[in-house]
């Protein structure tokens, strides 16, 4: 049995009405369903794809902490940094990513989110501030540090008023032990700033179980304390308890300027990425965590409130299949990137191969337009 | 040479645990080593044999477990640090440049630090530009390490012990590309000296030197070139620090033209390193200047087209063995 305990599921409201656990409406429930439903059928494609060596590198997939993505992001403001590590798709999409764009970058396609520049563990999506998908363990916790310290200036020194904004970092429970994470809390105590570190402990870090990497591993929140910053534990597998439990964090964090750290326990239903055999955990664990899929208890408790009925899940299962099948054809019929990809983006202005000149040749624009 | 053969992969793994066989202060640490038998299964097996004391599996700790080694190193045991891939030894950089390769200089002679790190190295995955560092190109610029990058399941046994024996410490560099590589591999001791590079293949009308993976490319455009009449001597450098200058200049004295090919960005590299050392070595026997084949000057991309461009492919090898030999 893995360090997550049960003991957060034990006190999980899963058994109340719906009515009495959460002030979302109807439409916001439906959205959040059809949200999990999507990212869900996503890495079910996007696994196929990987499969059918549509999409090369390193793949990580997100099945079974949907609720974590969803409910966080329900939680803060669509003008509220966001920042994540390489198991990113889901808060690509969370965000409002297009599928077509997100399947496109893995498909290293012109038409992907970063022109297929930067792959599955590298979503950027600036109209939807995301900031990454971040490939090193642990490199987007002072980057998210950074994010709301920006967010702050802005708001104080810039426009002279008080702070309107949270940023939401996420991590996994491995990148607990990089020490630049201690430096980014360290930082964010200190000089007030408003991120949320949120802990997404699936209780692994590949094949190492969170006891055996780090310390306190039943109360991690006890390293955010040491830097001053008050922490909180969230049942990962219900979107209602994550968001009710996010809100009331970032509200307070934008209200008082302050950094949190949350503790959310969930699972990877998959392995680490897409070429983990599981050896390091038991069947039994696993299946005792699949019952638990948040999909489902959304549906069920959304069916037991009368919001929706077998047939409008299939009905919305339906159409949500059919959404990701687009963003597939959409993603193969987007052209490879033409090889003079290669050499823009390295600087704001656009240069050619470097040639030993003191400055790299620019390409002009009718060499480009060639 | 041997019968059998074996795989990349077990031929780093052969040599760790003869070694370790040998010298109780050898032990193996990183993340995955142990439990899950390496990232990458090249530890496979050796928590089995050695026991959880002397294989042992870290956190995602870099900056921390490698000093640490560095620290057991300084009281004389013979640290083997893995880095699932030199990308990630990024965040180690203090410790394994300001510490390792300084600490016998810094105490005047006192503390040595015979340590190896390992660990993958080089583009070609797709992994993005995250996970795709040539670290040769920067960190051979420091003094005081040694850099060996095998090209061939033989030699990434034999440097690899050569690593570990070594009382200096050492950058080792392993390509994810090549760990299934098969190849015929000597079963006992078997030492392959730093500083001693190898005629991968004879040829008589240009020398082309590089050094880990891109061997191969070099082998391939070799075999192009030869239908085209183009006879390439193709140097294996096996180590970068020491560089066996001795090799090439013996190569390119006979040639009288020189291709390097080497995987890191152009700026200050190990190939730039080269053509330096043979312009001044071979001033007079060069026909042309040295040309030099790297990775694209650019974040290594993710998409496979430009991934395959980016890489010193054998394409680009050809390219400029034809340029340094004035063929059209
Ligand atoms: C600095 C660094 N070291 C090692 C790796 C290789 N690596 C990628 S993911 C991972 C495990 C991370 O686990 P966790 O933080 O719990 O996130 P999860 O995969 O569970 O989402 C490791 C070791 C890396 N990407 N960066
Ligand atoms: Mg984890």
């Amino acid at each position: 049995m893995s360090a997550v305990t049960d003991t957060a599921r034990a006190s999980s409201g899963g058994r109340r009405p719906l009515a009495d656990r959460t002030s979302a409406t109807p439409d916001q429930l439906g959205h959040w369903l059809r949200q999990m439903l999507l990212i869900r059928e996503f890495e079910v494609r996007t696994m196929q794809a990987y499969q059918d060596k549509k999409i090369g590198g390193f793949c990580h997939i997100y099945i079974g902490q949907e609720a974590v993505a969803v409910g966080c992001t329900a939680a803060v403001r669509p003008e509220d940094p966001i920042v994540t590590a390489y198991r990113d798709h889901g808060h690509a999409l969370a965000r409002g990513m297009a599928p077509k764009y997100c399947m496109a970058e893995m498909f290293g396609r012109i038409g992907g989110c970063a022109k297929g520049k930067g792959g599955s563990m590298h979503m950027f999506d600036k109209p939807n501030n995301l900031f990454g998908g971040h490939g090193i363990v642990g490199a987007q916790t002072p980057l998210g540090t950074g994010l709301g310290f920006a967010t702050k200036y802005i708001d104080e020194v810039i426009e002279g008023g008080s702070n309107r904004h949270v940023t939401l970092c996420f991590l996994g429970d491995g990148a607990l032990n990089q020490g630049a994470f201690y430096e980014a809390m360290n930082l964010a105590g200190l000089f007030d700033i408003p991120v949320i570190f949120v802990v997404e402990n699936n209780g692994y870090s590949m094949g190492t179980s969170i006891d055996r990497g780090t310390t306190m591993a039943n109360r991690i929140i006890a390293k955010g304390e040491g830097c001053g910053i008050a922490g909180h534990e969230l049942e990962g597998m219900d979107v209602i308890d994550v968001y009710e439990g996010m809100k009331a964090i970032a509200d307070g964090c934008r209200a008082e300027s302050r950094p949190a750290m949350v503790d959310i326990r969930t699972y990877r239903f998959k392995g680490h990425s897409m070429s983990d055999p599981r050896k390091y955990r038991t069947r039994e664990e696993e299946e005792h965590w699949e019952t638990d899929d948040p999909i489902t208890r959304l549906r069920d408790a959304m069916i037991e409130g009368g919001m929706i009925d077998e047939d409008g899940f299939k009905a919305l299962n339906r159409e949500i299949k059919g959404e990701v099948r687009e963003s597939i054809k959409w993603a193969e019929a987007s052209p490879e990137p033409d090889l003079s990809e290669l050499y823009t983006d390295v600087y704001v202005e656009r240069f050619g191969p470097y040639l030993g000149t003191s400055m790299p040749q620019i390409v002009t624009d009718a060499e480009e337009n060639r | 040479m041997s019968d059998r053969v074996i795989e990349f992969r077990e031929a780093l793994r052969e040599a760790m645990s003869q070694e370790m066989r040998r010298d109780e202060k050898v032990f193996l640490l990183g993340e995955e080593v142990a439990q899950y038998d390496g990232a990458y299964k090249v530890s496979r097996g050796m928590l089995e044999e050695f026991g959880p004391r002397r294989i042992i599996d870290t956190p995602i700790s870099e900056s921390g477990f490698a000093g640490m080694a560095i620290g057991a190193a300084m009281m004389g045991l013979r640290p083997i640090v893995e880095f699932m891939s030199w990308s990630f030894s990024l965040v180690a950089a203090d410790p394994i440049l300001n510490n390792a390769p300084k600490m016998l200089y810094m105490s005047g002679g006192q503390f040595g630090c015979p340590i190896v790190f390992r660990g993958n190295d080089g583009a070609g995955g797709q992994l993005g530009s995250t996970h795709s560092w040539c670290v040769e190109g920067m960190f051979s610029n420091v003094p005081g390490l040694k850099m060996a990058i095998p090209a061939f399941p033989d030699d990434a046994k034999g440097l690899l012990a050569s690593a570990i024996r070594d009382d200096d410490p050492v950058f080792f560099l392993e390509s994810e590309r090549l760990l299934a590589m098969k190849g015929h591999v000597p079963e006992g001791d078997h030492y392959v000296p730093f500083g001693k590079a190898l005629v991968r293949k004879p040829g008589t009308d240009v020398t082309i030197i590089s050094f880990g993976r891109p061997v191969h490319f070099c082998l391939e455009a070799a075999e192009e070139l030869e239908k085209e009449g183009i006879s390439c001597e193709v140097i294996d450098g096996r180590t970068i620090r020491p560089l066996d200058l001795d090799t090439i200049v013996a190569s390119v004295k006979k040639t009288n033209s020189c291709v390097v090919v080497d995987q890191s960005w152009s700026f200050g590299s190990p190939g730039s390193e080269v053509a330096a050392q043979v312009h001044a070595a071979c001033f007079d026997d060069l026909d042309n200047h040295v040309m030099r084949v790297h990775s694209a000057d650019v974040p290594t991309p993710y998409a496979s087209n430009l991934e395959q461009e980016y890489l010193p492919n054998a394409r680009r090898i050809a390219e400029a063995v034809r340029s340094a030999l004035y063929v059209a």
